[in-house]
């Protein structure tokens, strides 16, 4: 009995999967994917953090009549890598989440190709405009900076540090974590404010400084925040982490008036991202469309809340909590990307050779 | 030197296996333990090896307990049914086992016969080559009591037959003391000294073969036995088996009757119609029905022609009548 | 011993009309699979790794001399196999006690605690690394060991993780064996100790060369787990990989590792099919319920003491203490997605139902896609790895057909020792109009549970194989001498004797692809985010409800796999499994 009841349980199992491949229930049964390259669709390939409020990328099709396929193919290191290994025959239509490290890379590859937006916001996109090319249009920026936790420092009566030199003095010692910079993005980027800081020929020796003053390095930015620093949902031992210029509005506590963290806002380094049409394109036009919607009013103004970075457009407003906490740095440490472009690779391998061993 | 199994109770969570059962087996003698399956003979094995805890009662070994000594500290040779032989050792790597290393196994393979095969797998071997390893195994560290369950019964007819001879020769010729599990009576009556008959959990009888044989204590145990069918001693149909029991017959007694107990063609003790008839080893068996005794197998001489319904003479042949107490 | 034809057909007594269906059939049962793996691994790592050695068109190997040249690579692939190695004999170490405990033994809450040791092996890795993290960090509840940033704790990542495989294959075999051997070894004189170490060691030896070599290549290929719990001063082959092929670009270093990887996975792959045929062999197995004892402190009475109840004390005691530490981060996991700003609460859990604020779909959304993809994934693996086993479990009379035979076997083992980054990426090279067909293959929806079968495949075969192998072809030839058809055979035969090994499979490779995320990670898919990307997606960003959703997210996933697993181990309650 047993045996004939757990065979019809088997063979009803089989059965199931096998209708439900060629039904409704499956992936691939269900597809209602529109195919790429339709004049009816555009194609976006960006980033793992790409993500927009409900209901805006339809307000995108409503107006022009065509449809948003996402394709997501990785973090966004990874994203500029991609692109160049399949410049033959693209991905999609319009890259958005190349950012000024990876930028002179996909220029110099031929990933994306000139065009010029007219929209109002295209003036503020301009100030970070790649030298000598018009592929690239930023989008968003923001600022990764040295974060510290108020309360630690309170509850500790240690002043906090403000300036890149001063995580290297002893009364800091053994409080930093910074995420690595060949893992993660915001890692990277510090790296490049260090360059940006002492320059070329000084950033190792401060790197070593910092190793020698107890410097923990962490894989990714989630490690780091969530699980060393501790004004991170962790609550770990060093209250010194590398983050974004936007993290203390997520650290006002409930019911509360003041995050429990800030941004260290001499420290920072300016990263910014950018879209292009990709060379190669199916549908050129849709992809700058979906360009010049990425800079209109309603999409810059959802960035923060969506994406966690800073609007270009001067129009867009502020959440209130970030115009009260989190302020860009006014002078932030700042690296051509053409340099970051020819260097990228040895920086990293010299950085890792020192930090890592 | 004895084994004395003193009351001894076995139970699987709810079920009793062995219920209370006494038994003692004597230096050098063979006992088998001879019942249907689930009769509880193979638990109380188990139960003397060690590998079942006892719920009751005590097993000892020369009048001292065995209850706090493992299984591998009792010095008891167990055989399994299917040989249980490690696939990944040779011949003589199994039959080495449970011997120093390095000793020589030549002498036991070639008492079970099998002289020259130590390098070989032992997947190799047919399945009777597999069990006389798993004997040479067994015997190997000449265990002060060998344990046999179901030894032979994987094998077919012929085989298990002349196996049968080999082990008692084996077991009497190592002056091995054992204890011998099987359903088949045959078996037990070629290999055992002593035969103790199972039912239910319970001990029914212990005796030697032929003891057992004339006088099984109950219906029963007559019936496991083969005997097929039973008659009070004073019925009227009983008159020619009292006749040929002569001063075996008693009275408030019932005579059971095995297969052969009458004989077509002799000097008509009695009258019995003809239902069916079989050929056996050229002997002819033919089934009568015997009026106030019932079915019953009668012999008859080879060649011997009968149809269906005919009235046959039928002769009594003594050895195959059993007095039972009522 | 009977000698048998292996091959169906020779011995079908077939019409020539049947004889060729039977051959198409063969054809087809090794054709098919053969073809999956062609098209979704061997081509898109070729063209990867291709890319790599292939300079303006001329063959350039130069890279093999640049690489290998420095320090750093040897100190490399010194990791790899010192990581491997010391996660995949820990792994076997714990987990054989750990088979003999949970398989052997009957005691309340054994389902439980077998669905739960097997919770690691789907989680995402991002999860377990930081739910690790904060036990093992300075001032954590475990950071008194300071094992934070160690090869150990690496090491006891890579356990928890594969801790299951181990159990599980070993213990399915296990609690089939036929105790008797095991009493017949005692019977001779041996203590429990020496009658498990001569006798069913050696009976567990396939089971466990199995169990190792899967956990090897799961622990060569570990990727997250060796990033968050060592950063890079513990590389391995399949981080420098993933470093060179996503940050550098540097296709050369890539591919020299990429073959680098597949040598020393290849290597490994033989030893243990070398291991595994030596010692498979038809075993005497019986129904479990006869092999199990009841576990209790106590010496049961009646046992005599060194009756081998210290050594169930041992091993339970072991499994309790691995048990413990494999449920810590779990237990932290489950307290933390409780965890909300204003205190304790369910609100992670209800915010599942949205998206989280910019999340494409919700979380829910997100299972489902998950549930879906791991259907397709589950049917394609089925069709493809039933049909390996299938051709595997034949021994054909020649020689070279047999080598052909194990060939295939390890063949289809390889995507488990393959980095997800060289089969991602060359997925993007490979898969643009494939064979010049005019779709792009990249960006459909269809590559996601082809490349999550791809890896669920081996899973399949290790789980039926030992079970079609264990069928006596015997059965097969009566069943053929009784007028079956050759498909008749094996639809009554193998089919009806594997089925539940089949349920089996069924499971491991749902659960498998349910909680993959290597590969996938990589594809251009399009935007229907599975579970597993979508718990990374809102781990990587700032605020504490994105955090909590995350990990809110990670334990429904825990659960469904729990529940998958359960439901597999009670299809299999008496039949036979497979040793996985």
């Amino acid at each position: 009995m047993a045996r004939t009841f757990s065979l019809t349980a088997v063979m009803a199992v089989v059965a199931a999967s096998t209708a439900a491949t060629l039904t409704a229930c499956s992936a691939i049964g269900s597809s209602d994917e529109p195919s790429s390259g339709g004049n009816g669709t555009v194609t976006l390939v960006t980033h793992d953090s790409f993500g927009l409020s409900d209901g805006l990328l339809d307000s995108f099709t409503e107006k022009t009549g065509l449809t948003v396929k996402v394709v997501q193919p990785g973090d966004a290191g990874t994203l500029v890598n991609q692109l160049v290994l399949t410049k033959s025959a693209p991905l999609g239509d319009l890259v958005y989440g190349i950012d000024n490290s990876f930028a002179s890379r996909a220029i110099d590859e031929g990933v994306v190709q000139s065009y010029v937006s007219k929209v109002p916001a295209a003036k503020d996109a301009a100030q970070y405009a790649v030298d000598g090319s018009d592929a690239l249009t930023a989008i968003d920026d923001g600022d990764v900076c040295i974060n510290v936790d108020h309360a630690w420092f309170t509850a500790h009566q240690l002043a906090e540090p403000v300036t890149l030199e001063d995580l290297t003095k002893p009364e800091y010692k053994d409080l930093t974590v910074v995420p690595n910079a060949v893992t993660s993005s915001p890692g990277l980027a510090f790296l490049l404010a260090t360059i940006g800081a002492f320059g070329e020929d000084g950033y190792l020796q401060y790197w070593n400084d910092l190793k020698a003053n107890g410097l923990q390095v962490a894989d990714g930015w989630t490690d780091a925040y969530e699980t060393d620093f501790s004004g991170g949902g962790g609550g770990g031992p060093r209250p010194i982490v590398l983050s974004y210029s936007s993290s203390p509005p997520f650290t006002v506590p409930e019911g509360g008036t003041e995050p429990t963290t800030g941004a260290l806002l001499d420290t920072c380094f300016r990263q910014v991202e950018y879209a292009g049409v990709l060379t190669g394109a199916a549908n050129p036009t849709g992809a700058e469309k979906l360009l010049d919607f990425l800079l209109s009013d309603d999409v810059q103004a959802d960035i923060p809340d969506s994406m966690y970075m800073y609007p270009v457009s001067s129009a867009a407003e502020l959440p209130a909590e970030w115009a009260s906490w989190a302020p860009l740095a006014t002078d932030p440490f700042e690296v051509p990307p053409a340099d970051i472009a020819t260097n990228r690779a040895d920086w990293l391998k010299q950085w890792s050779a020192t930090v890592i061993g | 030197m004895t084994l004395h199994m003193e009351d001894v109770v076995v139970r699987y969570g709810a079920a009793t296996a062995v219920d209370h059962v006494s038994l003692a087996v004597q230096t050098g003698e063979v006992v088998a333990l001879l019942g249907p399956s689930g009769c509880g003979k193979s638990s109380l094995l188990r139960a003397v090896a060690g590998l079942e805890p006892l719920v009751g009662g005590s097993v000892s070994w020369d009048g001292s307990s065995l209850a706090g000594v493992p299984v591998h500290r009792r010095g008891f040779g167990l055989l399994f049914q299917d040989g249980q032989l490690f696939a990944h050792r040779s011949v003589s790597g199994n039959v080495g086992y449970g011997l120093p290393r390095g000793a020589s196994v030549d002498a036991l393979l070639e008492l079970v016969g099998l002289a020259g095969f130590g390098d070989r797998s032992v997947t190799t071997l047919s399945g009777g080559e597999r069990q006389r390893v798993a004997l040479a195994r067994a015997l190997a560290p000449q265990p002060r009591l060998l344990l046999l369950d179901e030894p032979l019964s994987a094998l077919d007819r012929t085989l298990r037959e002349r196996l049968a001879v080999d082990l008692r020769a084996a077991l009497v010729s190592t002056e091995t003391t054992a204890l011998f599990v099987t359903h088949d009576h045959d078996e037990a009556f070629a290999v055992a000294d002593r035969v103790g008959v199972m039912s239910g959990g319970r001990l029914l009888q212990v005796a030697a073969p032929a003891e057992l044989w004339r006088s099984p204590v109950s219906r029963e145990v007559a019936s496991f036995l083969g005997y097929e069918a039973f008659v009070p001693v004073g019925a009227a149909a009983a008159a020619p088996l009292r006749e040929a029991l002569g001063s075996r017959s008693v009275a408030d007694a019932t005579i059971a009757l095995a297969e052969g107990a009458f004989v077509v063609g002799r000097a008509g003790a009695a009258k019995g119609t003809v239902t069916g008839v079989a050929s056996r080893r050229g002997r002819s068996e033919v089934r009568v029905e015997v009026d106030g005794i019932g079915a019953v197998t009668a012999l008859g001489p080879v060649g011997g022609r009968w149809a269906q319904g005919d009235v046959v003479e039928l002769g009594v042949e003594p050895d195959a009548l059993a007095v039972l107490p009522l | 011993m009977t000698t048998t034809l292996a091959r169906p057909t020779t011995t079908a007594p077939a019409a020539p009309s049947g004889r060729a269906r039977v051959v198409a059939f063969w054809t087809l049962a090794v054709a098919v699979p053969l073809a999956f793996l062609a098209v979704f691994f061997v081509w898109p790592v070729t063209v990867m790794v291709g890319k790599g050695f292939v300079v303006d068109g001329h063959l350039d190997l130069s890279g093999f001399a640049d690489v290998f040249t420095q320090a750093r690579t040897w100190r490399i692939i010194g990791l790899t196999i010192a990581q491997a190695s010391l996660g995949t004999a820990i792994s076997v170490l714990l987990g054989v006690p750990g088979a003999y405990v949970l398989y052997r033994h009957a005691f309340r809450g054994r389902g439980v605690l077998r669905a739960l040791v097997t919770v690691p092996f789907v989680l995402p890795t991002v999860v377990v690394g930081v739910a690790f993290r904060s036990l093992l960090v300075d001032g954590g509840p475990l950071g008194f060991l300071h094992l934070d940033g160690t090869l150990a704790a690496i090491v006891s990542a890579l356990v928890f993780f594969n801790y299951a495989v181990v159990v599980r294959a070993v213990g399915g075999l296990w609690e089939r064996l036929d105790p008797r051997a095991e009493q017949a070894a005692r019977a001779l004189g041996a203590s429990p100790w020496k009658a498990f170490r001569t006798v069913t060691l050696p009976q567990l030896a396939p089971a466990i060369a199995s169990a190792a070599s899967l956990t090897f290549l799961f622990c060569a290929t570990a990727f997250g787990t060796v990033l968050i719990l060592g950063g890079l001063q513990f590389g391995t082959i399949e981080t420098e990989i993933w470093i060179q092929t996503t940050q550098f670009l540097d296709l050369r270093a890539a591919a020299v590792l990429s073959v680098v990887q597949l040598v020393v996975v290849a290597g490994v792959l033989v030893v243990a099919g070398r291991a595994r045929s030596r010692r498979e062999r038809a075993l005497d197995l019986s129904e479990p319920a006869l092999a199990v004892r009841v576990l209790s402190w106590r010496r049961p009475p009646g046992m005599p003491p060194g009756d081998g109840h210290a050594l169930s004390l041992v091993a339970a005691g072991v499994t309790g203490v691995v048990v413990l530490l494999i449920a810590t981060p779990l237990v932290n996991l489950v307290v933390r997605s409780l965890q909300t700003p204003r205190g304790w609460g369910l609100d992670n859990y209800t915010a599942l139902g949205t998206t989280g604020g910019s999340l494409t779909v919700t979380v829910w959304q997100a299972a489902l896609n998950s549930l879906r993809i791991a259907l397709d994934a589950t049917t394609i693996a089925l069709v493809v790895g039933g049909l390996v086993a299938l051709v595997v479990s034949r021994r054909p009379r020649r020689a070279s057909a047999r080598r052909a035979v194990t060939g295939l076997d390890a063949l289809f083992m390889l995507p488990l020792g393959v980095s997800a980054v060289t089969v991602g990426f060359g997925f993007l090279l490979s898969m643009h109009h494939p064979f010049g067909l005019p779709v792009d293959l990249r960006t459909s929806p269809l590559l996601v549970p082809i490349a999550q079968a791809v890896v669920a495949v081996p899973l399949v075969v290790r789980t039926v194989l030992p079970v079609l192998r264990a069928i006596d072809p015997r059965l097969r030839e009566v069943s053929a001498t009784l007028g079956a058809s050759p498909f008749r055979v094996l639809r009554t035969v193998d089919l009806s004797l594997s089925l539940r090994a089949l349920g089996l499979a069924i499971g491991f490779a749902f659960a498998a692809s349910l909680g993959e995320f290597g590969a996938t990670s990589f594809l251009a898919r399009p935007d229907r985010p599975t579970l597993p990307v979508v718990i990374f997606r809102l781990i990587g960003r700032p605020g504490p409800e994105n955090y909590g959703m995350a990990l809110a997210a990670s334990v429904v996933l825990a659960v469904l796999t729990t529940l998958i697993v359960a439901t597999c181990e009670r299809l299999r309650t008496t039949g036979s499994g497979g040793d996985w």
